[in-house]
Order: structure tokens, then sequence, then C-alpha cells
């Protein structure tokens, strides 16, 4: 049988899948053992445990500057940067981008504005989203913003551009308006099509999102990660590198099942 | 009979191209309407000037003696040969749709006993185009016949002057084609529709219709064959069906769901 025509089912799938990860974290394990064989007070890969003594005390033991247990100050200021830079960006670019997909007045108007926007380097504006915004938390929920909104709103006005002329004319027969065109067959087609952007999305929005932190903040996942690296404390950065990544595939996770659950019309039987 | 649908030395150009020239042409309420002719011939053309997707370059098309809009309207209904179904609709809310619009400016959606009236109409639409049992059924699980019975009764149900086909039946299977052919000639019937369709397939075009116009070029430039535009070159009433429908006994029976 071909190599191409080779499907594994789902059971081998998964463990197909698992084969990389145990691989890497082998290799970590087998390349930390080595290094601290050699010299016991090695930073470059810390050892498991100590990791954990490290993340216990962020996790468990209040920090006496803030009172706050660290681990879990950092994530909720990251991931509430993120949910409202994300938020906006997704009704904002659903609102713009059907606009721009339905009317070509619209269209016409502020389509070279999007395309301009969108090919800025958006950590290029970061000085002066600083010095308009100040430091606080209103630019870096600007930078995710102005990182991720252009691309979302251009991904949405062409998916709304790509429907079917067929069925726009077949919607004006039926009598719709432009109004109605937008409500009932535009807006619930894009849906599925903005949870996709979401997702994509999301990448982009964490780089953003941990590049303002770095550069200026005093709480948040990027922020600590910055500040230990000072200290050569590889042993927090690489848990919080791995709590990031389980964050970003929960959220893609749970963006996923919202789209075959709610718009289970989008998503044929396979 | 007076026509309903006329077209008055309607030309249609783009740029230096020329698409259509000189077409004169009255369409009789209750008549159904062939258009055949070779690819390129304007037919699609046509099509979309009667939809009001279009507006004729020169001349004047008239319904019901009133200049018609550039703009699709409800008074059209259409039936292409794909897309004509919404897919995020079930069959029921694809024929409600229609229905919403007309009821519901500002929420594009009915409720309670308008919502409860429209979806009987509706239903008794689906049920008239042998679609009864399949309400709730998305246009994705659907075969090609069940989708282009759907697209018909979704535009009869806004009772349209007109019904433009473009090759409704073109990309269905032979078996399949013969049951629609059956169930367009039985709407065309009972309610009384007039029906334009542009088909490829000349038995068809004769099978069904009263009136079987042919669109081709009647002079070719082989320098410039750009500058002629085609135009109706056969006209042909097709008495015979007329004849047999005035004293018609239908015995069409098309209840199965292909």
């Amino acid at each position: 049988m071909r190599l191409v025509n080779i499907r594994p089912r789902r059971g081998t799938s998964l463990l197909l899948g698992a084969i990389p990860l145990v691989l890497l974290i082998l290799t970590y394990l087998i390349a930390s053992a080595s290094r601290h064989a050699l010299n016991p007070a090695d930073k470059i890969l810390p050892t498991p445990g100590a990791m954990v003594a490290a993340m216990r005390m962020l996790l468990l033991e209040p920090d006496p500057m803030t009172g706050g247990r660290l681990f879990w100050s950092d994530t909720f200021a990251s991931l509430w940067r993120l949910g409202v830079g994300l938020a906006i960006s997704t009704i904002s670019a659903l609102l713009v981008g059907l606009l721009l997909g339905l009317i070509p007045t619209v269209r016409a108007t502020l389509g070279p504005l999007v395309t301009t926007i969108a090919v800025i380097p958006p950590i290029a504006l970061l000085p002066i989203l600083f010095i308009v915004f100040g430091l606080g938390e209103a630019a870096k929920v600007a930078l995710i913003i102005i990182g991720i909104l252009p691309l979302m709103i251009r991904d949405i006005a062409s998916h709304v551009e790509s429907l079917p002329e067929e069925q726009m004319v077949k919607a004006q027969t039926l009598g719709a308006s432009s109004w109605q065109l937008a409500l009932r067959v535009a807006l619930p087609q894009v849906m599925p099509r903005l949870i996709h952007a979401m997702r994509l999305s999301l990448g982009p929005a964490w780089v953003f999102l941990i590049s303002a932190e770095a550069i200026a903040s005093d709480v948040g996942l990027g922020y600590r990660i910055f500040l230990v690296r000072r200290y050569l404390s590889m042993e927090i950065i690489l848990p919080y590198v791995a709590w990031i990544a389980l964050l970003a595939i929960a959220m893609d996770w749970a963006l996923r099942q919202l789209s075959q659950r709610g718009f289970a019309w989008a998503h044929p039987a396979r | 009979m007076s026509g309903m649908l006329s077209l008055k030395n309607v030309w249609v150009e783009y740029g230096d191209k020329i698409v259509l020239e000189r077409v004169d042409l009255d369409i009789a309420e209750g008549s159904f309407v062939s258009i055949v002719g070779p690819s390129g011939a304007g037919k699609s053309t046509l099509l979309r000037l009667l939809l009001g997707q279009e507006a004729p370059s020169r001349g004047r098309i008239l319904l019901d003696g009133a200049p018609l809009k550039p703009e699709c309207g409800p008074d059209r209904g259409v039936v292409f040969q794909r897309y004509s179904v919404f897919p995020h609709l079930d069959a029921r809310r694809n024929v409600l749709f229609g229905l919403e619009c007309a009821g519901a400016p500002v929420t594009g959606r009915l409720f309670g006993a308008a919502r409860r009236a429209a979806l009987e109409e509706a239903d008794t639409m689906l049920a008239a185009v042998g679609l009864g049992d399949n309400g709730h059924v998305f246009p994705a699980q659907m075969s090609g016949g069940m989708q282009q019975r759907l697209a018909i009764a979704q535009a009869l149900v806004k009772r349209p002057r007109l019904l433009l086909l473009d090759e409704p039946f073109g990309a269905l299977d032979p078996g399949i084609r013969s049951d629609m052919h059956a169930l367009i000639t039985r709407l065309w019937r009972e309610h009384r529709l007039t029906i334009a369709m542009v088909t490829h397939d000349i038995g068809e075009a004769f099978g069904l219709a009263t009136r079987v116009l042919t669109l081709d070029k009647r002079r070719h430039d082989p320098q410039a064959p750009h500058r002629y535009g085609a135009t109706v070159v056969y006209d042909l009433a097709l008495n015979r069906r007329v004849a047999s429908e005035a004293n018609a006994s239908i015995t069409i029976d098309t209840e199965d769901n292909n």
C-alpha cells in the first residue's frame, strides 16, 4: 500500500502523536542528568526536582511585596490582557469585516486603510502606544489589538466577499434588504470563520502580550520570564513556558469545540 | 395574451464587446419560455437582465408596463444551478427566509403567531415540492435533487411574477432530472407561474416549454468577432402544448424524494 493511503486509526494517531513529545522530555531529562553529573550546581538545564521546588514557591507562598501568589497573579494578569485584547479585536473584526465584505462603498473607503495598517510591524508601534497610553494595561491591550485586528478584519471581509454571489442574489429575490443580508445571510455564515480567525490569532496575540509584558510591566507571565532571566532561573522559565503552551492549547481546543457545537452545519460529518 | 414582460431593442455591451444586440421580446403571462443557444451566446446575460442583476446598455425592459429596476427584487424568483440555498439554515428555515424578510424588516425573524403562520406556509410549500418530511435537514445532508427542490420551494413561497431558472437541472442525474421536469411542470400549472429557463439541454427545452428561444449571433465578423452580439434567431411557439393544456387533466404525481 502506498504511504499516502495509510491512515492511522484514532488510537494509533494518539500514540504516534505522543512519541515525539515523550522523546523530547526524555532527551531533556538525560541531558539535564548528564550536566548535573558533571556540575551539581548547573543552572542551564535544571532537574525536575529543582523546577518543582521553585514553582512550589511561586504557586503556594505569598509574595512578601504584594501578598499574592505570584504564579496565579501572573496568570490572571496575562489572561485578562489577552482576553480583553482578543474580545475587542473579535467584535471589531466582525463588524468592520462584515461592512467591508458586504458594502462596496465601505470597501472602497476603508480597504486601503486596513491594508496599510496591516503591513506596519506592530512592535514598531509599541513606543507610540507607550507614549499615548502610558505604561499601564491599555498599552498592552492596544498592542495585542493592533497586532491581530487588521489580519482578522481582512480574513472576515474576504470570507464575506467569497460567499457565492448566487446566494446574495437569491436572498435579494426573496426580499432581503442590505440589513437583512448582513444579519441573516452573512453574519451566521461568517461566525465559524470568525472562530477560526480567533484560533489563528491566538499565536500572534501571545507574542504581542509577552513582548509588551517583557518591556514594561510589574506582573504577568511574560514579565516573570524576563525578570528571572537575569538570575538565569531556568527552573522558573521552563515551567512558565510549558504553562503558556498549555493555556494556548486549552484555548484553541475550547474555540474548536465552540465552533463544532454551535455551528454544526459548517462541520459536515466526514 | 398581452406581454407581461417586454424587452424593447435591448443591447448589452461591455466596453467594445457586444454581447446582446437588438433583442425584442414579449413574454406572455403564464408562459414557460426556454432559452437555448451555444456557449457565449448571452443566455446568462439575458437571464441577468431579467433578474435585474444587470442593466441593459441600451433599450428598455418593462415588467407589467413599468420599467424594471436594475436590482433584484421579490417580484422575480430565481433558481440557479448551485448555491441557491443557504447552508446555515435547515429546509424549513430556508423557505421561511423569504417570509421573514417581508414580515420582520428589523430583526429578520418572526415570532409567535406570525412565525407559526409563516411556518405553516413554508411547510405547505415544502410538501408541494416533495420535501414534506425533510424540514429539519440541512442542505449539506441533501442530494443535489433535493437541494434544487428546496431552492424552488424557497422561490415559490414569495409568489414571484416571474420565475427564472438558470440551468436548474444541469447538475442532476438523468433519472432525477426527469422527476424534476415533472415537478416543475406540475408547479407551473398549479401556481400559474411564468417561467423563463436557460438550459443547455435541447430535449429539456422542448419538453417543458410553451416557447423556445434560441440565442445566437446573426452575423459574424472573422476579424472582430466581438463586435456582433447575439440576438433571438429562432422563436418557436409550441402550440401543441398550449392546446393540450386547455383541457388539461393533470396526472403527474411525484411525491417521491428522489
